[in-house]
């Protein structure tokens, strides 16, 4: 059974994402994961990626319960049911 | 917006405990937007001039906060040495503008101001903060 991997949106991201708090894509490496969100919903996945291709510095990734930049990044694998999460970076002064 | 007293006092007690440095911590709120916590976290800048969330303790807080049926629905800091209104780099680094942005100016300790802001476009606008009695 092919099951989809939930990605969770943060609010700031939902307008890209049709309002939707949760999207789904297949199993794969998190690029994998991302493209195939931009596709669903062209401008957002791009938004979780920085120009030099990795991920976004102001994006946090979490794959389970581990940041992705402590795994593999954008080459970490996303197996049937694993959730991502997208935690916006949150800063000032 | 009604603050409730609890949430107040959570944010000042914060901003207290972590002075010098900056304080921060995460906004959830219920389904009809009430403010129903605040979470205190660390400052991962440790710095009296910036706060950055802690992403692991970010990513703890919204498990919490779904898990009660609650959203994040905004950030706090404090100002160790200004006012209670958005500096030029909170408002560049302002990027939901769902959020309702906290700031709590300690004024000696003494007397906390706490204030809240829409932060839109790189425009400031103040929501009043109604004080009311505790919630839980």
């Amino acid at each position: 059974m092919n099951m989809a991997v939930p990605v969770r949106i943060p609010t700031v991201l939902r307008p890209l994402a049709g309002g939707e708090k949760v999207v789904e894509a297949s199993p794969g490496s998190l690029a994998d994961v991302f493209a195939e969100i931009e596709r669903r919903h062209p401008g957002l996945g791009e938004r979780l990626r920085a120009e030099d291709g990795g991920l976004h510095p102001y994006v946090n990734v979490f794959v389970g319960d581990e940041d992705a930049r402590y795994l593999d990044g954008l080459d970490t694998a996303v197996a049937d049911g694993v959730e991502v999460s997208i935690i916006p970076a949150v800063a000032g002064g | 917006m009604e603050l409730p007293a609890q949430i107040r006092e959570a944010i000042v007690a914060h901003a207290r405990y972590c002075y010098p440095e900056e304080a921060c911590g995460l906004l959830a709120a219920d389904a009809d937007g009430r403010l129903r916590m605040a979470i205190c976290m660390e400052n991962a800048d440790r710095s009296p001039t910036r706060y950055t969330l802690e992403p692991t303790e970010h990513f703890r807080a919204l498990r919490y906060a779904e898990a009660n049926g609650w959203e994040l629905a905004g950030v706090f800091h404090s100002h160790t040495h200004s006012a209670a209104y958005p500096s030029p780099t909170d408002v560049g680094l302002a990027a939901d503008p769902s959020w309702l942005y906290v700031i709590v100016s300690l004024g000696g300790l003494r007397n906390p101001d706490v204030r809240g802001y829409w932060i839109r476009d790189g425009r400031v606008v103040e929501e009043p903060l109604v004080p009311t009695a505790e919630v839980w």
